[in-house]
């Protein structure tokens, strides 16, 4: 449970699954029906990721682990996502704009991820790579006409990098169980940093030149907005426990 | 009844091609390229899987049609395994699979190294290139939505992958 491998795999697995999570709160209330479609169709494939990695885990636990119980009976602290995907989504700018620092930095680590020694890691990074190609190019055509289009969209972009540009250093700063086995992270934040600073010109909008950046969410210390999702999450699987459908 | 002793690989794959896509009922799995191998082992038959999307809802119950259709001629001692790798792609579908996803209004994919920019997606209906990206994302994770202009009739893209 504890080994360097299976936190860094339980790592990957919740980042994609507390982002669906998020994302999926928009079914139904998206702007217009394409976008509430496309959002929750990211959702999907962030799921389909949680899975494979939360599967792959239970397989290397033993013990009776199972994705389910890896995903519904652990609490807030033995999550390690990252506290950007935990973000709340606020308004349709924060969920675009979150969405959007995520996918360019997942796109960069399943790049890397893909000529991982560990065959299954590498195997799945490969397939979710195509996915995160689409989420990153729409997420990123979203933040350039949200960012360079009305004075209002552009107040609400900013808005977004106000509240989640803190969020984003963590990213990029190896936790340990990372450092023993998994892609090194601080190889990446150049090539995003750069990404980004493309975009963000190109949306009109500046973004922090030096700020404070909250850490904690790899190493299991998260901000209050977790524990909310958590329990909506796994409130079934807690009230009827080993309930199927 | 049961395994038959005789039963070859090839009886297995037309057995497989009568099981269809749960979402897209005029293309069987074969036709999809998500069947990636089937052998026997002691007259008992493997079958390798590969799925679509990473999170396509449709490869739990495609698994269990397989196990179905298999049941149905007398084999009881199944084994479906999925493998990711190499991951798949719409290269595999088969032009048979194609033709058929045309005749039933999606606009079938383009070869995968086809640069996006270079890209012709062409109605179904009247076969016109004149048409325009609705959204990336459409009704299941593998289609885009894509307008005619010329006819203006709104259609799904099976997105290359």
């Amino acid at each position: 449970m504890n080994d360097p491998l299976n936190k860094y795999i339980l790592h990957l697995a919740d980042n994609a699954l507390i982002l669906a999570q998020r994302n999926g709160e928009w079914c139904g209330h998206g702007p217009i029906l394409e976008q509430d479609i496309a959002i929750t169709n990211i959702s999907l494939d962030l799921l389909g990721q949680a899975r494979n990695f939360y599967q792959y885990a239970a397989s290397l636990q033993g013990n009776d682990a199972t994705e389910d119980s890896l995903a519904y009976l652990r609490i807030e602290n033995e999550y390690r996502n990252g506290l950007l995907v935990e973000q709340p989504n606020i308004d349709w700018a924060q969920t675009i704009l979150r969405q959007y620092f995520f996918s360019a930095y997942q796109y960069l680590l399943y790049e890397k991820l893909q000529a991982s020694d560990d065959a299954q890691l590498a195997a799945i990074a490969a397939k979710a790579l195509k996915e995160v190609s689409y989420h990153l190019r729409w997420s990123r055509e979203w933040v350039i006409r949200l960012g360079d289009g009305t004075a209002e969209s552009n107040r609400r972009m900013m808005q977004a990098v106000d509240a989640l540009w803190r969020y984003t250093g963590e990213l990029f700063i190896p936790a340990d169980y990372e450092n023993q086995v998994g892609v090194d992270v601080s190889l990446i934040k150049d090539a995003w940093t750069e990404q980004v600073n493309v975009v963000m010109a190109e949306a009109g909008i500046q973004l922090p030149e030096k700020t404070f950046m909250q850490t904690g969410g790899k190493q299991g210390i998260h901000t209050e907005h977790l524990g909310y999702i958590l329990a909506e999450l796994q409130y079934v699987q807690r009230a009827y426990p080993n309930s199927s459908w | 009844m049961v395994s038959n002793p005789t039963i070859t690989e090839s009886q297995i794959w037309d057995i497989l091609a009568s099981v269809c896509d749960p979402e897209i009922p005029v293309l069987s799995i074969v036709d999809m390229g998500i069947v990636r191998k089937v052998y026997l082992e002691e007259n008992n038959p493997v079958i390798i899987i590969t799925p679509t999307y990473t999170g396509c809802p449709a490869m739990d119950m495609i698994t269990m049609q397989i196990r179905m259709a298999l049941l149905e001629h007398g084999f009881t001692q199944i084994t479906i395994r999925s493998e990711l790798a190499p991951a798949w792609t719409t290269d595999w579908m088969t032009d048979e699979g194609k033709r058929k996803l045309q005749e039933y209004g999606i606009a079938p994919p383009n070869p995968s190294t086809t640069p996006l920019s270079e890209q012709i997606i062409q109605c179904p209906q009247c076969r016109s290139n004149n048409t325009q990206l609705i959204s990336e994302f459409g009704s299941t994770a593998c289609k885009a939505l894509y307008q005619c202009q010329d006819c203006k009739e709104p259609f799904d893209y099976f997105k290359c992958h």
